[in-house]
């Protein structure tokens, strides 16, 4: 109790939650405007989130959060070394396209690892993708934000234009599906039954923990930060600024590219469409939230990403009221959106310990 | 007794430490009172408690014998208490006209109108004997009119109460006697002035009285007159301090640094930032390159380390040329960099104090194997260089560098530099905003290392250091050596002229 305003686990906890509740109370707020005999139950609809489906919703929770957790993770390691990638939705799509083009076409290859090809290749995808508003950031000062959202648009046309000539199924007006590197499910069908979950949400914890690993025990980790918190002092210690930026960026749309891959190596999930609207793609953006309210720290998102993931399932039973689906994505965006103030939070939060304790 | 202000048992509690513990201090009306401490000591805590930038959780404040809560810096301001701050609040590319009445900008017509306060300032300027141009744009006039601009932009204000932060860290020796006699001319005018300093002979030579802190408390509060230098710095320290330093014969070895012709590119003007630069450092000697800030000791120091690029000329280092060498290659063959800005580029201010020591070593075998760190051997080598160097902080070897004082950052890049044996030590201003204490001992070690036969490069602004540790000294001005002297013989004006440039020999 004496060093409460030290305890770092103590205040970053305290500061998601609080955000996470003002959002509860906001969505709250828009359901009793848009349809309030229904509100009440919407709420506590969307606070048991996964659990409305007992084992089923929570396998769809642990499902949903997996590509999640891997956009946030990408967002996430960015910040963590001073970069800000916003570009993780192009890098989504670019990963998403090339395992679902390997999962199609790359039928010689035996089926046990099939889907390990397509996925590593969607890791790799998404890096190149991402090394290109990293070698500019890094040799030409370009800021990342504004290349990597360039990169945003050149990745869904290009996208767009590789599936009509590649892989276009005519006669249903969308992309051939990758049926044969369909992620593994392992049995996990079993427990979690009829729902959706495969190993993505196991990838997606096992590179948190590398990315965790990276960062914090590792001498390349120790560099890529200090790179990230002072440019300056890590040149003049000798570590090589320009190739820790680009690194970094690469890594960051490793992840991105990853979630891609997982996202769309599923028997459930959607399947591509010639669109041309980036919000088709929202988990890239989702990644921003959940990298703010996980505090960039990789353990922290994970519990950021399935949180997201319970809200939006949350969301989805919501659709058993006569609740319009606009108002269940509005109040879904609320909770996101807020939960980003935790940032906010934390300051205030280490103010108020601070005065309490200077009383004592 | 009049107070113009009086601080009554001021407490500031930040996390951990108690910065100012009831400390009393009473400025008189018309005098000019220093306020004297270590690094730590709570001086600018206090400032900023009167400034309102901090609230102090105890103790009152009176004004002119009213008390008055300062909750921000408006308030202050309109009390009529001003600073001139260590690093200047100027807009570079404004006119000195321009800045002394940004803020308070008058308009007529919903347009600036600068005519009446173009001969205000003129008038007031004329009042003290503070020499402007009113029309230079602040980049290209000297640091010394610069200062008198913000002495200018509290006196255009109508301030009463003028703070003074460490102003004559920056100055030449002809500026820090013209800015003394401005402040006793601004004094015998009936300002109030508090001159925040770590110098004793300029206390002695300006103030009227003196309050010393330390470690957070008030410790006296006396007349300058009636003290002498040993005493205060004794009430400063707590304990007696020695200020000429025994210094053993010199024992001169072979050079181990030779600099030829050295060119280096400016990146703000057209001009050489260093042209055609040479000299040489012998193991066993500390040489000393003086000069006031911003003739090129910035950029030859840049190449040295290998932080910017060479034009031409060469730089040999141990009989090898290293002119192109990375920073990296330099650091490993012995080369320890003691920086000019130690936020910059010292220290990764959100690193622990145990990273933070480890900034140039954490590749070695001692601190990573198969590239991961070795965290025991971190924290090991952390508490030893803390103890060996006295460095003192929250939490030990994990306190967050950020948190800690100015003298202790300062203390650990020191450690961390001195700590790696090198050959050859580059020291920029080690001591810049160091209490005596703390540049006793960092004149230690860079004797002892001179005495272990190492070199040791010394860049410096202060005469007092110059003239008192250095084996050699030579002088730069605008990216050239203008002289070398002995400091045994040479004396403090003649190097003053050689700084401000209107002395030179040619020196090959």
């Amino acid at each position: 109790m004496k060093n409460l305003s030290k305890n770092k686990a103590v205040i970053n906890g305290s500061a998601s939650v609080l955000s996470i509740l003002i959002g509860f109370g906001f969505s709250f707020l828009v359901l009793l405007i848009s349809n309030a005999p229904y509100s009440f139950v919407g709420l506590t609809t969307l606070l048991l989130g996964g659990f409305n489906g007992g084992m089923q919703g929570i396998g769809n929770v642990l499902y949903t959060a997996g590509p999640i957790i891997l956009t946030g993770l990408a967002v996430g390691f960015a910040f963590k070394t001073g970069l800000f990638n916003i570009g993780a939705t192009g890098q989504f799509i670019i990963g998403a396209f090339t395992a679902v083009y390997v999962g199609v076409r790359w039928t010689f290859l035996p089926v046990e690892i099939h889907w390990v090809v397509a996925l590593l290749a969607a890791f790799i995808a998404g890096g190149l993708w991402a090394l290109i508003p990293g070698i500019l950031k890094a040799y030409r000062n370009v800021n990342e934000v504004i290349s990597s959202i360039i990169m945003n648009y050149i990745g869904l046309y290009l996208v767009n234009y590789m599936i009509k000539i590649t892989i276009f199924d005519p006669t249903k007006n969308q992309a051939l599906m990758p049926t044969r590197a369909y992620l593994p499910v392992y049995g996990l069908d079993k427990i979690f039954t009829n729902s959706s979950i495969n190993v993505g949400f196991f990838i997606a914890v096992l590179m948190a923990i590398i990315a965790y690993i990276i960062l914090e025990k590792t001498t390349f980790g120790y560099e890529l930060k200090a790179c990230g918190f002072n440019r300056f002092a890590a040149e003049y210690a000798g570590i090589n600024s320009k190739r820790n930026i680009w690194l970094s960026m690469v890594i960051s749309g490793c992840f991105a590219g990853l979630a891609g891959g997982v996202m769309y190596l599923a028997g459930s999930a959607r399947y591509f469409e010639i669109i041309d609207l980036l919000l088709q793609y929202p988990e890239g953006f989702t990644g921003i939230s959940v990298a703010l309210l996980g505090l960039s720290n990789p353990i922290g998102i994970i519990f950021a990403g399935i949180f997201i993931g319970y809200i939006k399932i949350g969301g989805f039973y919501l659709q058993w009221y006569p609740i319009m689906p606009e108002i269940v994505d509005l109040m879904v965006a609320v909770i996101i959106y807020l939960s980003a103030l935790s940032f906010f939070f934390r300051a205030k939060i280490v103010y108020v310990l601070r005065k309490f304790e200077a009383k004592k | 007794m009049d107070y113009v202000i009086e601080m009554l048992n001021i407490t500031k509690i930040f996390p951990g430490i108690v910065a100012n513990d009831k400390i009393n201090f009473q400025v008189k009306k018309g005098e000019i009172h220093a306020l004297l401490g270590e690094n730590g000591a709570g001086k600018s805590t206090l400032m900023s408690v009167l400034f309102g930038l901090y609230h102090a959780e105890e103790g009152t404040i009176k004004v002119e014998g009213k008390e008055v809560k300062i909750h921000n810096p408006n308030i202050a301001k309109d009390l009529g208490i001003g600073m001139v701050h260590q690093h200047f609040k100027l807009v570079h590319n404004f006119t000195v006209l321009e800045n002394v009445v940004l803020g308070v900008e008058p308009i007529k017509n919903g347009q600036l109108y600068l005519k009446d306060a173009r001969a205000k300032v003129l008038e007031i300027s004329k009042k003290y004997n503070l020499y402007i141009e009113p029309d230079a744009i602040i980049q290209d006039i000297t640091v010394g009119m610069q200062q008198r601009v913000e002495i200018l932009k509290m006196l255009y204000r109508e301030n009463n109460i003028l703070i003074f932060d460490e102003p004559t860290a920056v100055l030449t020796p002809q500026e820090i006697v013209e800015l003394m006699k401005i402040m006793r001319n601004l004094a015998s005018e009936g300002k109030s002035i508090i001159f925040i300093t770590h110098k004793l002979n300029e206390i002695k030579a300006v103030a009227n009285r003196v309050t010393i802190l330390r470690k957070g408390r008030s410790i006296a509060t006396v007349d300058v007159k009636s003290t002498s230098v040993e005493e205060l710095s004794e009430m400063m320290v707590g304990r007696k301090v020695i200020f000429n330093i025994e210094k053993q014969a010199q024992n001169l070895g072979k050079p181990i640094l030779e600099v030829k012709d050295l060119v280096v590119k400016s990146n703000r003007h057209h001009k050489n930032a260093i042209n055609h630069v040479g000299f040489k450092v012998h193991r066993g000697e500390i040489l000393c390159v003086a000069g006031i800030e911003g003739n090129g000791q910035t950029d030859l120091v840049y190449a040295l380390t290998g932080l910017t690029k060479v034009e031409s000329g060469t730089i040999t280092y141990k009989g090898k040329d290293i002119t192109h060498q990375k920073v990296r290659t330099r650091s490993i063959d012995g080369i320890s960099h003691i920086p000019e800005d130690r936020h910059k580029h010292g220290l990764v201010l959100d690193y622990t104090l145990a990273e933070n020591l480890i900034l140039q070593t954490y590749f070695k075998e001692e601190f990573q194997s198969h590239g991961f760190l070795k965290f025991d051997n971190i924290t090991n080598h952390a508490d030893a260089l803390i103890k060996q160097f006295d460095i003192r902080s929250g939490e030990g070897a994990e306190s967050s560098t950020r948190s800690m004082s100015g003298g202790n950052q300062q203390k650990t890049i020191i450690a961390r530099e001195i700590d790696k044996d090198p050959d050859l030590l580059i020291a920029v201003q080690p001591t810049r905003g160091l209490d005596v204490g703390a540049i006793e001992y960092i004149h230690n070690q860079l004797i002892k290392q001179r005495d272990n036969g190492k070199a040791v490069l010394l860049i410096s602004l202060e005469l007092n250091e110059v003239m008192n540790i250095s084996d050699r000294i030579i002088v730069i001005y605008e990216g050239e050596i203008v002289g070398e002297v002995d400091p045994k013989t040479v004396t403090e004006q003649e190097l003053g002229l050689y700084m401000a440039g209107s002395k030179r020999e040619n020196v090959s």
